[in-house]
């Protein structure tokens, strides 16, 4: 115990007279600690925003009318693969009628599944008139009943119901940014002419905004046997969309399902692989920037206490012939690492906390993927936590090396050397 | 403790080359034996490797062959540890340069080997020192820092700092090498205090042929080996 304060109050002294060296070392550790707090806070901030908005405005599983491979042509049966010599051209593939075969069958048996929920759908592209405003939107049909237990749609209507489609024939729900293009609102009535060349009158009863630009700008809705008119399909769906108790099981769940029916069923994650990647390149970055800016605070460390070590070679020699061991000549500038990392990691997370505070409150209109007022900040103590081991880590590594040199010091090559 | 009749340090067939290119023999095959309560000098001309065996003699190197064994602890096969151990209890150093931490006052500075040892009680170190520092003459300077202080000065604080665990032997090289005539003298009549008062022994490496003729005992080194005094 007195070894250590003795040690201690020598590493001190060291620090005492280099202090601009060692404040500099400091703000290095606070930076470096700082910056990955503020960073994590935003981009984990916005991915969770994002993935969660992912979750709730999509279904966690879809299952298309097609397969994922395509049937091959006949020739191919004979002759090998595709791609060989001998390959037929201009053959016209079979005009098949799209959709989901024994829907209503699959839809019973899955319906069964505890935690499962279903919803059949036709989608199809339409135009909307009003005015002299003609704009294409990608049509929905849904039942409200089981869309209501699939995606969180009801609590992104910002006017309007869900529930007044079944009350109005025809009636439609549209995205923000569509309704927007459009200059319709509430109560007015389109033209909506679809694919199949049918036109009906549609009421607008409602408008959702979910925040992510796309959806909001191309995506309306409708009844299901509206929709299945409007395409002059009737009976017929060209997907199912599901709902899962635990959103991390869909991959899972998604395969064993495809395996069963054979048509293509995208989890959530496929579906957003995209994006999902771009997070890991995304992180991947935060914590090569982090990297770099902690190993820059690590030479100011190795630079400074290496300097201590040179400075303090007499020091260290004299110690050494009273009888200080290795090891606590090594504990006297690992000290000093420690200390330069301790401090420095305290003011980086208190910088971390208020750059987080600041950024949650710039105000800043975006609309780019997603549409916001703010940044999205999360506080995750974890963050805090990482970053501090990081820090002390790197503050000790770069401590030990020097440190370990001054320890090997042989006393007498430096007495020899200090005559006069 | 060491006394009736056993040396405090004996040193048989001692021998330490540096294994360069071209080999250097510093020590050659000396053996010694040094009672408890003698003050030494070892003289010799400028290379004739007086340094080297008082650093052998203080466990700061290791011999090549040969044996030292201080208060009958034969210490070549000692860990590293354990010889800063011997070191810290037993042994003190005195060279020509003062070596004081120039950061810490004369009075931290002396108490440094009391509280690495922990042998006194934390309330008495600084009392100890503070009396180790009167009796050299320092008592107006204990809050000073080394560069405050004249050369003499230093040396004596050095002096008190090897004093301050009460060492079973003072080793010192050239201790007055920096020193006028008059601090000489002082420094040496501390040494010889020490010994017939405290019953240290000191080994004191010099070029003084002066001050060491006043000492109980003379060795003098040429290259390497005992040319006389054994
Ligand atoms: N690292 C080294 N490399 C080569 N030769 C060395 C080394 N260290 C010491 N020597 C040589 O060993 C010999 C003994 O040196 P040492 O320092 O013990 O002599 P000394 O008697 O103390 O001399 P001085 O009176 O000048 O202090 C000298 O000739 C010196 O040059
Ligand atoms: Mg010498």
């Amino acid at each position: 115990m007195t070894t250590s304060n003795l040690l201690f109050d020598i590493a001190l002294t060291h620090l005492y007279g280099r202090a601009r060296q060692t404040i500099i070392s400091i703000l290095g550790v606070a930076l470096g600690v700082g910056f990955f707090i503020a960073m994590a806070a935003m981009m984990v901030g916005f991915q969770r925003f994002f993935t969660q908005k992912i979750i709730d405005v999509s279904p966690h599983i879809v299952m298309e009318d097609e397969y994922r491979e395509r049937p091959r042509q006949p020739v191919s049966w004979f002759f090998g693969h595709e791609g060989t010599v001998i390959s037929l051209q201009g053959v016209k593939p079979k005009e098949e009628i799209r959709g989901i075969k024994n829907a209503e069958k699959i839809v019973d048996v899955l319906r069964q599944t505890p935690g499962m929920n279903i919803s059949p759908t036709l989608e199809g592209q339409i135009f909307y008139r009003y005015g002299s405003t003609d704009v294409s939107s990608t049509l929905k049909g849904i039942e409200p009943k089981s869309e209501k237990k699939i995606t969180k749609i009801e609590e992104d209507i910002v006017s309007g119901n869900l529930d007044d489609l079944l009350t109005h024939s025809y009636g439609v729900i549209l995205g923000s940014g569509l309704a927007d293009d459009l200059n319709a609102e509430v109560g007015d009535t389109l033209t909506g002419i679809s694919v199949a060349g049918i036109i009906k009158k549609m009421k607008v009863v409602g408008i959702f905004h979910t925040g992510i630009t796309e959806l909001d700008k191309s995506v309306s809705y409708s009844l299901l046997k509206d929709v299945q008119v409007l395409q002059n399909r009737s009976n017929v769906v060209n997907s199912i969309r599901f709902s899962l108790a635990d959103p991390n099981k869909a991959e899972e769940i998604a395969k064993q399902i495809e395996e069963k029916y054979k048509y293509k069923t995208v989890s959530w994650q496929e579906a957003n692989e995209g994006i999902l990647s771009v997070f890991v390149i995304q992180d991947t970055v935060r914590y090569a920037t982090t990297g770099a800016i902690l190993l820059v605070a690590c030479f100011g460390i190795f630079n400074i206490i290496s300097t201590v070590i040179n400075e303090k070679a007499r020091d260290i020699a004299i110690l050494k012939s009273m009888g200080f061991t290795e090891s606590d000549i090594q504990k006297i500038f690992v000290f000093q690492g420690i200390l330069i990392g301790v401090v420095g990691m305290v003011i980086g997370w208190w910088l971390g906390y208020m750059l987080s505070i600041a950024m949650g409150s710039i105000r800043i209109k975006m609309e780019a993927i997603i549409t916001t007022e703010h940044l999205y900040i999360v506080y995750d103590i974890m963050h805090y936590v990482y970053g501090g081991i990081a820090c002390m880590v790197a503050a000790t590594v770069a401590a030990w090396l020097p440190a370990r040199k001054a320890a090997l010091m042989r006393p007498v090559d430096i007495i020899r050397g200090a005559a006069g | 403790m060491s006394g009736s009749g056993r040396p405090l340090l004996e040193v048989k067939n001692l021998t330490r080359v540096l294994p360069l290119e071209v080999p250097v023999t510093l020590v050659k095959d000396v053996s010694l034996s040094i009672d408890p309560g003698q003050f030494i000098s070892i003289t010799g001309p400028s290379g004739s490797g007086k340094s080297s065996l008082l650093y052998l003699l203080g466990l700061l190197d290791r011999p090549t062959e040969g044996e030292i064994i201080i208060d009958g602890l034969e210490t070549s096969k000692l860990s590293g540890r354990k010889l800063s151990s011997i070191r810290l209890g037993r042994l003190g150093f005195v060279f020509q340069f003062h070596f004081l931490l120039a950061e810490f006052t004369i009075l931290d500075n002396v108490m440094i080997p009391m509280r690495k040892l922990g042998k006194w009680p934390e309330n008495e170190q600084e009392g100890r020192a503070v009396s180790l520092l009167k009796d050299l003459g320092l008592g107006d300077h204990l809050h000073k820092v080394p560069s405050q202080l004249s050369g003499g000065q230093r040396q004596r604080v050095a002096i008190a700092r090897a004093v301050s665990n009460e060492p079973l032997v003072i080793l010192a090289d050239e201790p007055t090498g920096n020193l006028d005539t008059k601090n000489s003298k002082i420094v040496h009549d501390i040494f010889r205090d020490l010994v017939d008062k405290k019953k240290t022994t000191v080994v004191m490496v010099t070029h003084d042929l002066d001050l060491a003729s006043k000492t109980d005992r003379r060795i003098h080194l040429v290259d390497g080996k005992i040319a006389s005094g054994n």
